[in-house]
């Protein structure tokens, strides 16, 4: 038996993905690298599912990841078509001239 | 001096590669830039699906993000030919706080991840039977069919609303 990356090695770098999106959401002003940081968070969810999923030899985090991975396809259809209506209407996706719901 | 097993090694060189391009998202002025960092990233990230033994997922992986959602951010980002003003160009005070809350949740991810025990290799492993099939198609389709069918018709719903919400929300006119 070859020996393995441990577990905690995946759940690490999970963790450091999920900060690097995280850091993304909370720091960028452009919606649209706002979602792809969204993205980035929902990959370390996955990466920690499979992780589990190794560890225990169970497939149901790989079912999960399947889940995820669908979720964020119609997240980001849907996201991506209200960054287009916004454009329309506003001619700008910065997330600090998008604040009519803010007051 | 022997050298490390190959799954050590591919580990480390994708791990490093996923933060580099995961950075280059976070960083790039260019929106393309950023978008192109990311599908890097995610090519990377199905190597480490794969060192998981997650075949199936990561060949969705390949095909539906970099090979779909990814082309609709490009589609986009073309679309409203954005120019970006620099990601970090001034600092705001709502800019610190994100800093510091992210350093937070990474301090106590870390410390949570830290607890988490070196068991080894994972026992089940040992029969070689269950380690050929873990993973497939084959394995993940009998529980997704069975175990799983009503949330997979449920996902496939909401595919199907997330297509009609996106062509009505995107259109001029209603």
């Amino acid at each position: 038996m070859t020996p393995i990356v441990p577990t905690a090695n995946y759940l690490l770098l999970a963790a450091v993905l999920f900060c690097i999106g995280m850091l993304g959401v909370l720091v960028r002003r452009n919606a649209l690298v706002v979602f792809m940081c969204i993205e980035l968070m929902l990959n370390a969810a996955n990466l920690t599912f499979l992780a589990f999923a190794r560890e225990l030899g169970d497939a149901t985090g790989h079912i999960s990841a399947f889940f995820i991975i669908a979720v964020a396809a119609a997240e980001a259809s849907v996201g991506l078509a209200i960054v287009i209506a916004v454009f329309r209407s506003r001619g700008s996706v910065n997330i600090d001239d998008i604040q009519a719901m803010k007051h | 001096m022997t050298m490390p097993p190959v799954e050590v090694v591919l580990f480390w060189v994708f791990t490093v590669a996923i933060i580099v391009s995961a950075s280059g998202v976070l960083f790039s002025r260019n929106p393309v830039a950023s978008a192109m960092s990311l599908v890097a990233c995610f090519f990377f990230l199905a190597g480490i699906y794969v060192l998981l033994l997650a075949h199936t997922i990561a060949a969705l992986q390949v095909l539906v993000y970099t090979g779909a959602i990814m082309v609709l951010f490009l589609f986009v980002i073309m679309l409203l030919s954005l120019t970006d003003t620099g990601p970090l160009a001034k600092v705001s005070v709502s800019r610190v706080a994100g800093v510091l809350a992210t350093v937070a949740v990474l301090g106590v991810l870390v410390a949570t991840v830290s607890r988490v025990p070196n068991a080894g290799t994972p026992a089940w492993m040992a029969d070689p039977e269950r380690l050929a099939a873990f993973g497939t198609i084959k394995e993940l389709g009998a529980v997704l069919y069975t175990q799983w069918l009503f949330p997979f018709e449920a996902v496939s719903l909401l595919l199907l609303v997330a297509i009609l919400g996106a062509v009505v929300v995107a259109k001029a006119k209603v």
